[in-house]
């Protein structure tokens, strides 16, 4: 399909298989009408789940607690490494314990807003409902959240919201929340419940009769190449972020396993909608691997400035007061510098573009501290941000409470993944998606605080629930067997695959190719996008993909542990995935949340909706390597919030 | 199920778990329970490195004191029990206490070998081909295992020297003490050897008496930082007092040019008990 | 502010598990900015260039929370810096001329996989022996239920910082893994949550602690290297909850 062609005709509405009813008892009612699994019928059912982040580590643990047989894998050496373990903030949830008016309603209102209107209400809903246990649960598996002098849970308010919602352990939430998940993981590793399977690495989704029905996976350490099959097969292997090459995510994070699904005939929703997360600290040379996030809180007491002319290479100290441009507090004066991060970020790129930014490489813009410092005093700033000070100063080498900070956006999240229904399940019977994995129920726009509370919602309390609905109806089918010629040709294929990297031969690393397609994602599919940059864009990602398949250099062997070689097979994958998220982003002639079209914004250069013809999610079907994948639609609709247009003036 | 993480890895266990013994025995099979052990005979062992310490600086009273003192040891318990009964148990008591220790000590250490790569026979402790720099480990602690032999070598020496009397020969007297350690010490190569393993054995203390805090758990923040400095005056006080005899000995201190009784074990030791008596 | 120092990096080389190892030696050119692993990605860009194998080092977050890396530098796990994990150390630590000795985690229980990466499953499987509150999804009760007095929460939570890298085990002269069993242990002793589980936990996972890793003698050295400065006092309680627990286990399960 020629990009930005009319929708093709083949392509379909899709089914989110939302029950009816009012949205509030959704949920609630839909439990008691799905089929369920007898207990003593669940250990007859193997599941498989791939990915021990937040969502897969909790879906494996609730569904060995529950009786299934599951099979956990992680390429990481432990459950515990996985990439959620990074998330600093805090996760939400309609407790209101503060007290502040905080409703479930208002969490579900608050994301489906944050999200620009481009989320499934019903999932949303949900989501905010069963906040309220992931707290409890984490609470009772011992995550020692912020507490009060009573001892009771601390909240605080994030990213911007009305409400003091989010749950917080000291800078590193994620952890905390991820040992939880990984301790109960374990817990049903020791009752045998739950295998698991570290350095294994999903290369294929096994589908039999259009069902998926296993995995193959590929052992890091030992290079063997195993079928697994189970009855139903779950993925939750995290976001796409590292397609920049450059981002805030591990630097492990890749799109391997939904695109293998995809690849298989799960669709691909909304690939274009990426996170650009604004306060990050700036590249300092070519070499730079990835890039730390500095929490959002910064900017509650520092202000963002850039000097007002052009190229103007002077120290900060050096720059006199009437020559810094205080940009969003110019352009955003009831805000200021606390506009949402899509808003932050586009911005900074803007000043940056026009020869502002500042630092050795004119990458950054400052942010500063000074007056708060001088309001405040040091020590006060110091109790508020002092391990973040430290962990600038630790990488940059500056004391940002002499000189101000230097930050620049950041790849940090994505929005798109694997579609899913209402179910979780993606259009592949028996393949479900959760966490960042799936496309999620951020809409076009992740609230600060949310992942973390999406994936534990799906793990936790999801998931378990409506794969029984799934299950009941196999009860009696054995598992494919691992020796059925669907497994037997997809282990042959990866072994091609890997014996083809080897045999390449070529001249550059695999990094290298990487670092290059992270160049032209991050310029052509970054925080602004235009036409002419998404055609260039769809015209040097192939060449590019064309020379890394014949240039690419990956040595050694497929028996031991080979760094090298895992790359090859994600990067290969980047590369299509880019080529997709220019054409969603191309084809959705709308700004929305994250995905910020030029040619759409409104007249004070605010992301214009189009929500007539573009109030759906866009769900790509893989069609083969040589013919471009189609796209279907899912229509959104908003019964229980009212459409309205952001603005931050 | 099939293949599990532990059964593809083989991250093959250092050390096989055997039967559990029954309670409280079973608390030595471990090497947690084994240290409680080690640290119960280190306060034990302490303690008598200090009182041995404290009761011999009689030798400072000159031969009768110093002799009243062996006597009284032998008297503890007074006429209830045969003479020397209570000394008895305490020796047996002590040598009880080394025997678990050492015990404990060595199959520790062979725990820690087993755990490390191309560790050190002796000392137990891991090597690292391109060197160790070690930033909180003492010179004491990373010497426990060869300051703990020599004091065990050191003591069999002391024994066979003072208590065994076998090298003095002709010149040891049992009862005498006094005489004993003046003979003995005032031959130079004896008192280097007095005060090199008395140096062993205060390292020994000063990390011990330390390690005995957290190897019993004893954690109170509010005295924590009071532990280093309390093994340190232990060792120290130890230190000071058991050198002060060798060196005093060399420097003709410790002598018995002022004697007034004679020199044997018949009417000399009954002399110095009249002595003793006098005063 | 950034300066390009010349190094000698001296590396282990193993091919795998059973093979014999090496040092190999590479003078390296680096600007004072970038990361320690930066440095060896660069290596590795020219090893791979000049048809080398890459150097095998592990790493993830890169942020110091994820606990995949780490190396021995210049006989320090995780390297000069204090509380500061090998993925977080800068060049700028280092002085133009310095020599920098690489070597894997050592440890028996740390089997060297290839290069620098070494197999620290024991870990986990002491976690798998009782490092949880057992506790199924749904059947816990309102997070408010149970007050927790902050400054206990406060102190769990320092024990919970624990990111399981190893380091204590590397730095550890006798390859004892009492720092990271304590940490966990301790972070869950301290939380009313804990306690059902308290004794068995304890002494479940000393027991495995113990079939993988030496024993403690207190040198302190896990202390120094641990990048998250995790307490040596962790280690005091744990050695105490663990004679305790075998008191009361036998007095719960009735001479067992
Ligand atoms: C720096 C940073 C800070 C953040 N802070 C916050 C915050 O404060 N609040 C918040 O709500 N969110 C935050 N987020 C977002 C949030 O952390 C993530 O979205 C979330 O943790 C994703 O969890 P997950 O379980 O879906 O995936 P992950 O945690 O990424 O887990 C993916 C798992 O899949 C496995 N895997 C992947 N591919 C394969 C394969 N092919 N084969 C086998 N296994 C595979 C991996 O081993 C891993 O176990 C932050 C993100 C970043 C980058
Ligand atoms: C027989 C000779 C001895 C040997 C072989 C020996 C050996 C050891 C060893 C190897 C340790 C363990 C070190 C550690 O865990 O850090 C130790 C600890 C200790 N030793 Fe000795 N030792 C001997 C005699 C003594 C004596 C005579 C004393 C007292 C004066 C003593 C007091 C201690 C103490 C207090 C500890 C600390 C226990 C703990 O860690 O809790 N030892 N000894
Ligand atoms: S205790 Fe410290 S050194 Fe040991 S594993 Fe945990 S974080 Fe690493
Ligand atoms: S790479 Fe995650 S801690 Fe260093």
């Amino acid at each position: 399909m020629e990009p930005g062609a009319a929708p093709q005709p083949n392509s379909t509405v899709l089914d989110s298989k939302v029950p009816d009813g009012p949205i509030a008892d959704l949920w609630e009612n839909h439990k008691f009408s799905m089929n369920l699994v007898n207990p003593s019928n669940k250990r007859k059912f193997e599941v498989i789940v791939v990915g021990t982040g937040l969502a897969g580590a909790s879906a494996a643990a609730t569904l060995g607690e529950l009786g299934y047989r599951v099979k956990a894998f992680t390429f990481h050496d432990s459950p515990r490494r996985a990439h959620s373990i990074a998330a600093q903030g805090g996760i939400n949830a309609a407790k209101n314990y503060p007290n502040d008016g905080d409703s479930v309603h208002r969490l579900f209102y608050d994301t489906v807003k944050g999200g620009d209107y481009r989320s499934r209400e019903a999932n949303v809903h949900r989501l905010a409902e069963v906040s309220v246990n992931i707290i409890d649960q984490a609470t009772a598996q011992g995550v020692p959240f912020a507490r009060d002098y009573g001892g009771l849970l601390d909240n605080r308010s994030f990213g911007g919201a009305q409400v003091s919602r989010t749950f917080y352990a000291r800078g590193q939430t994620g952890q905390q929340l991820l040992l939880g998940a990984y301790s109960a993981l374990m817990r049903q590793v020791a009752a045998g419940t739950v295998e698991l399977h570290n350095r294994s690495e999903l290369l294929d989704v096994v589908l039999k009769d259009g069902r998926a029905c296993g995995i193959v996976t590929r052992d890091l350490v030992s290079g063997e190449v195993t079928p697994h099959s189970a009855h139903a097969v779950v993925l939750a292997t995290g976001g796409y972020g590292n397609v920049y090459f450059l981002s805030t995510n591990a630097m492990m994070c890749n799109v391997t396993a939904a695109w293998r699904a995809h690849r298989r005939g799960a669709l691909f929703a909304n690939p274009c909608y990426t996170q650009i997360h604004p306060t990050c600290i700036p590249a300092s040379d070519d070499f730079q691997s990835k890039l730390t996030l500095m929490s959002e809180s910064l900017r509650n007491d520092g202000r963002i400035w850039v000097p007002s002319g052009a190229g103007d290479a002077r120290s900060a100290a050096d720059i006199p007061e009437a020559e810094r441009d205080y940009y969003l507090e110019r352009k955003y004066p009831a805000f200021g510098n606390l506009v949402p991060r899509d808003v932050a970020s586009r911005n900074a790129k803007t000043v940056v573009d026009a020869g502002h930014g500042v630092g050795p490489l004119n990458n950054g813009v400052f942010l500063d501290f000074a007056v708060a410092i001088e309001r405040d005093g040091h020590d006060a700033i110091a109790a508020r941000y002092g391990n973040l000070f430290d962990m600038y100063q630790r990488i940059t080498g500056e004391n940002p409470y002499t000189s101000p900070m230097r930050i620049y956006p950041a790849s940090h999240y994505t929005m798109g993944g694997l579609w899913v229904d209402y179910h979780l399940m993606t259009n592949v019977p028996g393949l479900y998606a959760v966490g960042e994995a799936n496309f999620s129920d951020h809409g076009a726009n992740r609230l600060g605080a949310s992942a973390l509370m999406q994936g534990l919602a799906d793990g936790y309390f999801v998931l378990p629930y409506t794969i029984g609905d799934d299950l009941a109806g196999l009860l009696g089918d054995p598992v494919v067997p691992t020796n059925d010629p669907v497994f037997t040709a997809a282990v042959a294929g990866v072994e091609d695959e890997t014996s083809r990297w080897l045999s390449t031969n070529g001249s550059r690393s695999v990094d290298h190719f990487h670092r290059e397609l992270g160049r032209i994602v991050w310029d052509n599919i970054g925080m602004a996008r235009t036409e002419t940059g998404l055609r260039s864009a769809l015209s040097d990602i192939p060449a590019l993909r064309d020379e890394f398949h014949n240039d690419v250099r990956v040595l050694g062997s497929a028996d031991t542990l080979n760094q090298s070689l895992e790359k090859a097979g994600r990067v290969a994958d980047f590369f299509d995935l880019a080529e997709l998220m220019a054409r969603d982003a191309l084809e959705r002639e709308e700004s929305c949340g994250g995905h910020f079209r030029e040619e759409h914004q409104t007249a004070e250069g605010e992301a214009q909706r189009d929500d007539d013809n573009f109030s759906h999610v866009a769900a790509w079907e893989w069609n083969g390597s040589d013919t471009p994948q189609t796209r279907h639609i899912e229509e959104l609709t908003f019964d229980n919030v009212a459409l309205s247009q952001r603005s931050y003036k | 199920m099939a293949q599990s993480t532990r059964e593809r890895y083989r991250v093959d266990p250092v050390r096989t778990r055997r039967r559990a013994w029954p309670f409280p025995l079973n608390i030595y099979q471990s090497a947690v329970g084994r240290k409680w052990v080690m640290a119960l005979t280190g306060i034990g062992l302490v303690g008598f490195a200090l009182i041995h310490m404290v009761g011999n600086l009689h030798v400072y009273e000159g031969p009768a004191r110093m002799y009243e003192y062996a006597e009284t040891l032998r008297t503890i318990g007074g006429g209830l029990v045969p003479k020397s009964f209570v000394l008895w148990l305490m020796r047996l008591g002590l040598t009880g206490m080394f025997a678990l220790h050492l015990h404990a000590a060595i199959t520790l250490k062979d725990m820690s070998r087993h755990s490390s790569d191309d560790a050190g026979l002796m000392s137990g402790a891991k090597k690292y081909a391109g060197g160790r720099d070690h930033i909180a480990a003492t010179y004491a602690s990373r010497t426990m295992r060869w300051t703990g032999p020599i004091i065990a070598l050191y003591l069999l020496f002391h024994l066979a020297d003072l208590t065994w009397g076998w090298w003095l020969g002709p010149d040891f007297v049992r009862g005498d003490p006094y005489h004993n350690v003046a003979t003995s010490l005032s031959s130079l190569p004896v008192a280097i050897l007095y005060v090199v393993a008395n140096v062993a054995l205060a390292l020994h203390i000063f990390h011990g008496a330390w390690s005995i805090f957290q190897s019993l758990g004893i954690n109170n923040p509010r005295y924590n930082h009071l532990r280093r400095a309390l093994a340190a005056g232990i060792a120290g006080l130890i230190l000071i007092g058991n050198l002060s005899f060798p060196i005093l000995a060399q420097t003709g201190l410790i002598s018995e040019d002022n004697r007034a009784c004679p020199v044997n074990d018949s009417d000399g030791l009954v002399c110095l008990a009249e002595e003793a008596e006098g005063h | 502010m950034s300066d390009i120092i010349s190094v000698t990096v001296k590396v282990w080389r193993q091919d795998g598990p059973d093979s014999s190892g090496g040092f190999e030696t590479h003078p390296q050119q680096i600007s004072t900015d970038a990361s320690f692993l930066e440095m060896l990605d660069l290596l590795n860009e020219q090893l791979n260039d000049r048809g080398e194998e890459p150097i095998v080092f592990e790493s993830d977050c890169r942020e110091g929370i994820c606990g995949t890396c780490g190396v021995m530098i210049n006989g320090r796990a995780h390297g000069p810096q204090k509380a500061t994990a090998t993925c977080q150390l800068h060049m700028r630590e280092f002085a133009d001329g310095d020599e920098i000795v690489i070597e894997p985690f050592r440890a028996a229980g740390f089997p060297v996989i290839r290069d620098l990466a070494v197999d620290r499953s024991p870990l986990d499987h002491i976690i798998e022996s009782g490092g949880y509150i057992s506790v199924g999804s749904g059947a816990a009760p309102d997070a408010n239920l149970t007050p927790v007095p902050r400054d206990a929460a406060e102190q769990a939570f320092d024990a919970a910082a624990c990111i399981g890298c190893g380091a204590c085990v590397a730095a550890c002269p006798n390859s004892a893994a009492q720092l990271f069993t304590s940490a966990k242990v301790g972070h869950m002793a301290l939380l009313p949550q804990g306690q059902p589980e308290r004794w068995s936990r304890t002494e479940s996972m000393v027991e495995v602690m113990e079939s993988y890793f030496g024993s403690c003698t207190n040198h302190g050295e896990c202390h120094e290297a641990c990048p998250k400065e995790i307490s040596l006092d962790f280690i005091a309680y744990l050695n105490r909850d663990y004679v305790k627990a075998k008191v009361k286990n036998r007095a719960l399960s009735g001479q067992r």
